[in-house]
Order: C-alpha cells, then structure tokens, then sequence
C-alpha cells in the first residue's frame, strides 16, 4: 500500500523514547511519509492528521512507567487532539503514557513473572468497531513485545466495560505477563486513540526474521488518518 | 517543618512481584515466620512555610501525580523531616 506523502503525521519525542526512529523509518520505508518529530516541550501540535507516541523508556520509567511524560506540556494539546477525535496509536511506552494521561483505561503494572520480556507473540484481533478491528477483521497476526511492565490492569467494571464497549483490539493468544483478560491494545471509547504493548514498527520485513504483520497495524493507523 | 510523607501502596487485589519475589526469596533463606512482605513506596515533601493549607497541596500532589487510582492508594501524614 502506498500511501500519499501528504499526510501530516507527528511523532512525539520525550527524553528516554527509543523507539521513535523504527516508527520514522517505518512511516518512511513502507508508506513514503515523513513524519514531523515534536519534543515534549512543546505547548501545541502543528496541523496534524495522525500522532504517534513511540515506545522507550521516558523519563527512565521513573515514578511509573509513562507517568511523568503523561505531565508533559505537550500532553495538554494531545488532550484537545484525541477530543477532536484526532488519532492517536501509542505504542508500549506510548501506550502506558495513555493510560497514564487518562486518554485510556486502565494501567500497565511490572509483568506477573518480573522479568523483562523480549519476544514474537501471537495475537487475535477482537471484534470492534474501530479501523484496527475492521481492517485487521478478527485475523492473527505476529508481533514482537519488549517489555518490562507490560501486565494490563484494570478492575473488574473497567474491564466489563471495555468488553461490552468492543474496545479491546488485540488479546495475546499466550498470556505473556499476566495481562488482565490477555489484553495487548485497547481503543478508547471514540475508537480514534489506540494503545499496544507489542511494536508493530519492528515487524516491517520478513528477511529480517520474524513477520512483516506490523504493516498490517500501521495500515490501519493511515486508513484512519484519513 | 513542613514536611509531608505520602505513602504509596498496591492496591490489595493488585499483586506486589517485587514483594512477593522477595518474601518467597526470604523464606527459601530460612525465614519461615514471614508470612508476606509488601514493598510501598514513601515520598517525603518539604512545602513552602507560606503554603496555604499544605495537608490538603500535598494530597493533591499524591492524587495528580505520585499514585495512579486505577492501582494505588496512598496515605499521607506530617513528618518531621
């Protein structure tokens, strides 16, 4: 798929995000965009049709992981972005600063087995109405996780919610860390903010090994950029 | 003085790894009396003299920012330092 390089995607960069140069690279290779970075200091967004919160370390995990990049000045005008209906795919380290920022439920807590995970996961694909549900339409697919807190909580009414509301996109077929329900992403109510644990940026070709099912996740991001 | 130690915990359906890593390694150790040990974590804030009802500022801050509802709950108390 070939998408025009015209859309406005942003990349947001905090100190300790490591991920940020896979998802340009990515967006680069395989969809011939350039996607705008933006430092965390930063009050406003420029005019944009897609953002992307990359994985990493921010702030070195200090206090929870995400929690002291969801206080960013930037996080307010991605507030206003995700309200607009703006889409928004973060991505573990990015997920966990949504759910820390409130523009997702729930929190991810220190894997069940307290060790760092490093691996290819099998995900399904639950039935939903967002663009990631209907495009990826209850496939599996194969994608890398690396993660140290990566274990998805939320109480139990969060939880019913998130089912009767079709708002959990992707469960691990083998429960790696613990994760309430083998939850691996979830959409907010609107469906236009995505969160994941696994990296879909890392997973663009087979010739290095392992899947090339990330094109598939980021497809979807596009079609939803409009 | 006006300090403030926030105490932040598990909430107790949320299960501790690193307490529960370490009691089970303390009791392989020969440590049979223990029966659990949970790991908190304790903030201590020194106000400004000048703050205007600084119990409440600092529970502010422990609700913003030092714990997350969704897992957490947290106690604060007047310290000395």
């Amino acid at each position: 798929m070939t998408k025009s390089s015209s859309v406005k995607i942003g990349l947001l960069q905090f100190p300790g995000s490591n991920c940020d140069v896979d998802c340009k690279n990515a967006l680069r290779e395989h969809f011939s965009i350039d996607v705008i970075p933006i430092w965390h200091t930063e009050t406003t967004l420029p005019k944009l049709d897609g953002l992307i919160i990359p994985g990493g370390f921010s702030y070195g995990d200090y206090l929870r992981g995400g929690a002291l990049a969801s206080h960013s000045k930037i996080v307010a005008d991605v507030k206003s972005f995700a309200a607009r209906g703006g889409p928004i795919i973060g991505i573990c380290n990015g997920f966990q600063i949504l759910t820390e920022a409130g523009l997702l439920p729930g929190v991810l807590l220190r894997n069940a087995q307290r060790t760092f995970i490093c691996k290819y996961t099998t995900l399904s694909t639950q039935s939903g109405k967002s663009f990631y549900q209907r495009t990826l339409n209850s496939s599996k697919i194969n994608l890398p996780i690396a993660h140290g807190e990566g274990r998805y909580f939320l109480g139990r009414e969060g939880l019913k919610k998130l089912h009767d509301n079709g708002q959990i996109v992707f469960t691990y077929d083998e429960n790696p860390n613990g994760a309430c329900d083998s939850i691996a992403g979830i959409v907010n109510e609107k469906g236009n903010v995505f969160g994941l644990m696994p990296h879909p940026e890392r997973a663009m070709r087979t010739s290095t090994g392992g899947s090339s099912d990330g094109k598939l996740v980021w497809e979807a991001f596009l079609a939803s950029c409009g | 003085m006006n300090h403030y130690e926030v105490i932040v915990e598990l909430k107790p359906e949320v299960l501790d790894t690193e307490g529960r890593a370490i009691s089970e390694s303390l009791r392989r150790a020969g440590q049979e009396n223990l029966k659990n040990l949970k790991v908190t974590k304790r903030f201590v804030l020194e106000l400004d003299q000048s703050c205007q009802n600084p119990e409440q500022y600092a529970r502010e801050i422990a609700q913003e920012y030092l714990a997350n509802p969704v897992s957490e709950n947290f106690h604060i108390k007047k310290v000395e330092n």
